[in-house]
């Protein structure tokens, strides 16, 4: 099969973007989206042109590197997998295909379809953790947890910080990413100690780093790959009125590290 | 103090606030629903209850003092939200695809909510600040005013059929808002979780139709006739009196 690509050529940053339309070469249904990139890429070499820059490492959904949007939805046409668990079988032979970086202000392109999404780790640098001792492993009885709570807990964690959310949010908000990380440590023992501080620490990073509020669509919910629910942005909006409230400074939360 | 101010300028601290002004005027919206259908009722009930209410200035002007300050509010964090979320994306798709998976409500709540905003401007133009030239009936609706006649205004008002149109029309954008609105409420409050969060939205949804149907049959009642009888009545009474002083022209002269 061949498609028609419709790709985001970008130089850098500072540079304007452009579509560049590419016909791809003889493909094969079962490669992934990212494979297809490749032998594109190969072909463009070949030729004596700029290969297309994109984001990639696991390749098996687990990582959280990969991201674009294609034909307008982060992580292409299915729900529930990332862009390099996306296959050529989705789409028909001969059909145009918009590949396009995450956008949003707090996602500056570094080149083509690579954006920077460093802003995320600034907000996990915010209040993402837990203070504990290093050194040995504690015995693991020692700490009783309740299966669903740890099953609830194991739900936000699976958030792989892909920014799949902003992507998909016309607000472009992370509020589902900075819930699934709050509500992940928040509903363990071990996160209790900070467990206000983070919820505003978190939250004001994630102000200063620009993104949208959250006006309940719930795009981020149905594109997410790891299916976080939106039920954690209410769980983070409550622990963030009860921060409030307690007047716990957020500034000690940082002071931790 | 530091902390509260918060409340103010963090995203999700005036997503607290819209919230709480909201679910506020929500209430308001459905006290006024129970107010007006007492057209269903004699004559008397309403307009008591509009007598009762004007000859209370002191329940009367609190009420709508905290009326506008909760929609000052609503509106300043919506407009700044807004402001922020569309900076938030400076280059769109291509294509502009609609999001994925969000409901065309949840899409539109600020063409829904600047819709209200018009509507109900227009209505306190139209029945609370009477002014004529908006009812499109020559029946003067501010001399049955003064005769504290509130059923007959109603009716005299609704019976223009492209007014009790817009009526409709601006109820349907008022639901379209709550369909949504009602069930983001809690979300944003924090207060929504699995177990009761998908039936809170199914709830809202159902709300937000039973406070169209509430609001529309008035005028679609009215269209159909409900209370032709006491408008006239009260129309012969004013036009037959002219012993009590010089009586306001009830109809203009053309």
């Amino acid at each position: 099969m061949k498609v028609t690509l419709k790709v985001w050529r970008q130089k850098d940053a500072q540079s304007p973007g452009r579509f560049v339309t590419y016909v791809t070469p003889e493909l094969n249904p079962n490669m992934s989206f990212l494979e297809m990139l490749d032998v594109v890429n190969e072909d463009l070499i070949r030729r004596g042109e700029e290969p297309i820059a994109f984001d990639h490492d696991c390749r098996e959904g687990i990582c959280g590197t990969c991201s674009l949007v294609i034909n307008g939805k982060p992580h292409g046409p299915h729900r529930g997998v990332t862009t390099c668990q996306t296959y050529l079988r989705s789409f028909k032979d001969g059909d145009t295909i918009v590949v396009e970086p995450f956008r949003a202000r707090a996602f500056p392109v570094i080149r083509d379809l690579i954006v920077d999404r460093s802003a995320l780790d600034r907000i996990m640098w915010a209040g993402g953790f837990i203070s504990v001792r290093t050194g040995s492993a504690p015995e693991a009885n020692s700490l009783p947890v309740p299966k669903d709570v740890a099953e609830r807990a194991m739900d936000a964690a699976q958030c792989i910080g892909c920014g799949a959310c902003v992507a998909a949010c016309k607000n472009a908000s992370a509020m589902l990413f900075v819930a699934a990380k709050i509500s992940h440590l928040g509903l363990l023992p071990q996160g209790q100690p900070e467990r206000w501080r983070r919820a505003r620490a978190m939250i004001e990073q994630m102000d200063r780093e620009g993104f949208g509020a959250c006006t309940v669509t719930g795009s981020c919910e149905a594109v997410c790959p790891k299916g976080i629910s939106l039920e954690f942005i209410a769980r983070m909006n409550r622990d963030y009125a009860v921060a409030l409230l307690k007047g716990d400074s957020p500034v000690r939360a940082a002071a931790a590290l | 103090m530091k902390t509260l101010v918060c409340f103010f300028t963090s995203s999700v601290g005036r997503k607290f606030l819209m919230a709480a002004s909201g679910g506020l005027l929500f209430l308001f919206v459905v006290a006024h629903l129970l107010g007006n259908l007492q057209i269903f009722l004699p004559p008397e009930a309403i307009n008591n209850y509009a007598r009762y209410l004007q000859n209370h200035p002191e329940l009367l002007w609190p009420v709508r003092a905290g009326l506008l300050v909760l929609l000052g509010v609503h509106v300043w964090a919506a407009v700044t939200l807004t402001l922020e979320n569309r900076a938030a994306r400076p280059v769109q798709y291509w294509g502009r695809p609609a999001p994925y998976g969000a409901s065309f409500a949840s899409r539109t709540m600020m063409v829904s909510g600047v819709a209200v905003g018009a509507f109900v401007l227009y209505h306190l133009l139209h029945y609370t600040v009477v002014v004529e030239g908006l009812s499109g009936t020559k029946i003067s609706l501010r001399a049955l005013k003064a005769q504290h006649d509130v059923y007959a205004m109603m009716v005299a008002g609704f019976r223009v059929w492209y007014v009790s149109l817009l009526y409709v029309v601006g109820v349907g954008a008022l639901c379209w808002h709550l369909a949504h609105g009602l069930g983001a409420m809690f979300q944003s409050l924090g207060l929504k979780n699995r177990i009761y969060g998908p039936w809170l939205d199914r709830l809202a949804r159902a709300v937000a139709a039973l406070i169209f149907l509430g609001y529309a049959s008035i005028p679609a009642a009215i269209l159909a006739g409900h209370g032709r009888a006491h408008l006239q009545q009260v129309i012969e009474r004013i036009e037959t009196a002219p012993e009590r002083g010089t009586p306001p022209a009830v109809r203009t002269p053309h």
